[in-house]
């Protein structure tokens, strides 16, 4: 019975509902006008609510809202859609789940206006299924964002793995590894994992690793430098460790690292002007004095 | 040998006894061919554990002790990282990244 109830709600009074699903929305500030149009707007509201009397009129059979029966699958897909689409355009989670309850309370005042005071158990009926329904579509676009904003946070993070670690040939058998930002155990890997195999690709001799854009060094720092270093050696090339500025120079003589026998320079330039030095190379300046 | 210096090649599935025959082997050739110098080319290596890594230091050590210096060339990426992440260094051994700087270096410092 009471599925009964709202699936006539839904049909017979689909304009006036959808206003006053609109006007819900908008009374809670939903309405970003910022980000999307009122007309998209709309029809948004107008495609989740049809989906959603459809799913609504399948289960008058059984008489119970499952919020997991199939009947919900073109409601999901519809939903997924215009999740992704208000999403991308900056709408957050919050707001997406306040859009989709915002249906909740024009039905309700509906549904107290249709169903007879006597029949206040088929109404309590309907409330308690309706709201289950829509809690858990609500739910449903709030898992949505999150898994949308973790598959960004996941892209955004192969893509700064690969921008983190280039690996420049500088001159014959020179290569520099400029290294940017914090160093963790993960990118210290990948850095060592492209430098080494630098090493065989440029027949390099001498690697630079430029730490000029790494903003603090601690002890971890410090010895993934070292093994990086170490690594290099091993493999029959030298490395220099250059742009240690007086700060990190500080840090490091405090933090206590040894460095052996490791060469470090305090620019880039310097280190380069070794690494010629180291294999005859002359770079002569054609501009008289 | 070339040129006074011995080369040695190790072999891309050593095991464990070969090693320690070659390292027998080693000794004895350096002293009976007065060996200048002694390049071990571990190329074809692919897998190590600190058993092969200890073996390679102390081949390096023999060659230092008969006044032959070792450098060890070849050495691949993935063999380095994981020499390195077994805190294997090897800071007593040589290296160069192929034979021929091997054999100009030990020739330099000859």
């Amino acid at each position: 019975m009471p599925v009964r109830y709202i699936h006539v709600i839904l049909d017979n009074e689909r304009e006036l509902l959808l206003k006053a699903w609109g006007s819900t929305q908008a009374e809670e500030g939903l309405i970003r006008r910022d980000l999307f149009t009122e007309r998209e707007a709309r029809t948004q509201t107008e495609m989740l609510y049809d989906a959603l009397s459809k799913g609504v009129k399948a289960s008058v059979e059984t008489d119970l809202l499952d919020p997991d029966a199939e009947c919900w699958d073109d409601m999901r897909a519809a939903l997924a859609d215009v999740t992704r689409e208000r999403t991308k355009r900056g709408v957050s989670t919050a707001e997406m789940a306040a859009f989709v309850l915002a249906l909740k309370y024009p039905l309700f005042e509906r549904l107290r206006t249709t169903v007879d005071d006597s029949n206040g158990k088929v109404l309590i009926d309907a409330v308690n299924q309706f709201t289950r329904l829509i809690d858990s579509v609500s739910l449903y676009t709030t898992e949505l964002c999150i898994s949308e904003r973790d598959k960004t946070i996941r892209r955004q993070q192969e893509e700064m793995m690969e921008l983190a670690s280039p690996v420049v040939e500088l001159w014959d058998r020179i290569v520099a590894v400029p290294l940017v930002g914090t160093l963790d155990s993960m990118r210290a890997q990948e850095v060592m994992e492209n430098t080494l195999s630098a090493i065989v690709d440029k027949k390099a001799d001498i690697v630079i690793i430029d730490i000029t854009g790494v903003l603090t060094v601690d002890t971890q720092v410090a010895q993934h430098l070292i093994r990086t270093a170490a690594a290099v050696r091993l493999m029959g090339a030298e490395a220099i460790i250059s742009g240690i500025s007086p700060r990190i120079a500080q840090t490091m003589v405090q933090l206590g690292v040894d460095t052996g026998e490791i060469r470090t320079r305090s620019s880039l330039r310097m280190a380069l002007a070794d690494a010629f030095r180291q294999l005859d190379t002359d770079v002569i300046s054609r501009i008289a004095k | 040998m070339v040129d006074e210096i011995m080369l040695v090649a190790i072999d891309e599935n050593i095991n464990d006894s070969d090693i320690v025959a070659l390292q027998d082997r080693l000794a004895e050739e350096v002293h009976a061919n007065n060996a200048q110098g002694i390049v071990i080319d571990i190329s074809a290596l692919e897998i190590v554990d600190t058993f092969v890594g200890r073996i390679i230091a102390q081949l390096a050590g023999i060659g230092v002790l008969m006044d032959a210096p070792t450098y060890l060339v070849g050495m691949r990426p993935a063999v380095a990282m994981t020499l390195v992440e077994l805190g294997m260094t090897l800071p007593a051994v040589k290296t160069a990244r192929n034979l021929q700087h091997a054999v100009t270096r030990l020739r330099a410092s000859r």
